[in-house]
């Protein structure tokens, strides 16, 4: 029950956050301020999110070719 | 945003992932037999139906801004997969998807497997091989068909546009009997990357509270910014990659002295 569960819970994983943690963390990040300057300080921080979303890409793409080069590819 | 954007972007993204389930489910077809691949393709569509109809509703019922603020996200990490994938693919530090080399090994598989049935399945490899093959990428078609359709609250243009898409390339696939080898999937998968990426931004920066100058139209805005930054690091890596393959010039690869000399 334990490894099916385990199971389960890798693929959505997978299926939702892929390779790159990151991104997603990113994404959470800038809509949970986004939310918390709107609610929180009546700040319209609509620039936020786009910004902090391709700068994740951005991020991730460099780490990605960082660990190519690093394993010789 | 109007019903067009909404059936285009959901019926390519769901063309993309019926070619990859149409070159599993050939390969199961063709070298175990049709009975057992139509079975499994058949299970698979029944099981995702279900999710369809228990999700769809569902999501349905939330109210939009909460909706939009979950889907948003949900959409934004998952079209960064796709863009990253996408990108890393075109410069070259990562394999294109091969849907000959695909078909090949599935086959080759699918030939050296036992054979062996239970009840009304005749052969259990070719079922599973196509069951697991069209649940798997029928799971991202949901995924994309619900999340855009309930966000807009028009499940039914997106489920239309899923099952539209899925017809052409069946269609396709029966006229060549081969996997669709020349679709442009990497492309695709680009320019799904960037819709799935700039609706998620869009409906997610609306869902936790901030408005849109312009509204709706800022899409119009939202959707070339990403395209283009995409495009210029799809463009940048491969000139990266380019220089640091590209064979050493003789003046560079000869000793110092002689290239002096």
């Amino acid at each position: 029950m334990k490894a099916r569960l385990r199971a389960i819970g890798a693929f959505w994983y997978d299926f939702v956050i892929g390779d790159d943690w990151r991104g997603a963390a990113v994404v959470a990040a800038a809509l949970a301020v986004t939310a918390i300057l709107a609610h929180g300080a009546g700040v319209n921080a609509w620039w936020l999110t786009p910004v902090a979303v391709l700068a994740a890409l951005a991020w991730s793409l460099r780490r990605a070719v960082r660990a190519q080069r690093r394993n010789g590819g | 945003m109007n019903a067009v954007p909404l059936f285009l972007t959901v019926f390519v993204a769901c063309a993309v992932e019926a070619v990859e389930a149409l070159t599993i489910v050939l390969a199961a077809g063709l070298t175990r037999g049709w009975r057992p691949a139509l079975q499994g393709l058949g299970a698979a569509l029944a099981v995702l139906a279900v999710i369809t109809a228990v999700l769809g509703p569902a999501l349905s019922l939330l109210p939009l801004s909460a909706l939009r603020l979950v889907v948003g996200a949900l959409l934004a990490a998952f079209g960064l997969q796709w863009l990253r994938k996408a990108i890393l693919r075109y410069s070259g530090y990562k394999d294109l998807h091969d849907e000959t080399g695909i078909y090949a090994r599935e086959t080759a598989a699918a030939q050296a497997a036992a054979a062996g049935g239970r009840g009304w399945v005749t052969d259990w490899y070719g079922f599973t091989l196509s069951f697991k093959g069209v649940l798997l990428e029928g799971l991202e078609v949901v995924f994309i068909a619900i999340t855009f359709g309930s966000s807009q609250r028009d499940v039914g243009t997106a489920a239309l546009a899923a099952v539209a898409a899925a017809v052409v390339v069946a269609v396709a696939g029966l006229a060549v009997r081969a996997p669709l080898a020349r679709v442009p999937e990497n492309t695709l998968k680009f320019a799904v990357g960037v819709m799935l990426t700039s609706f998620g931004i869009f409906w997610g920066t609306e869902g936790a509270g901030a408005s849109w100058p312009g509204n709706d139209a800022a899409l119009l805005v939202v959707v070339p910014a990403v395209a283009a930054a995409a495009g210029l690091a799809a463009i940048v890596l491969r000139r990266l990659r380019r220089a640091s393959t590209a064979p050493a010039s003789p003046a560079q690869t000869a000793p110092a002295g002689e290239a002096a000399r």
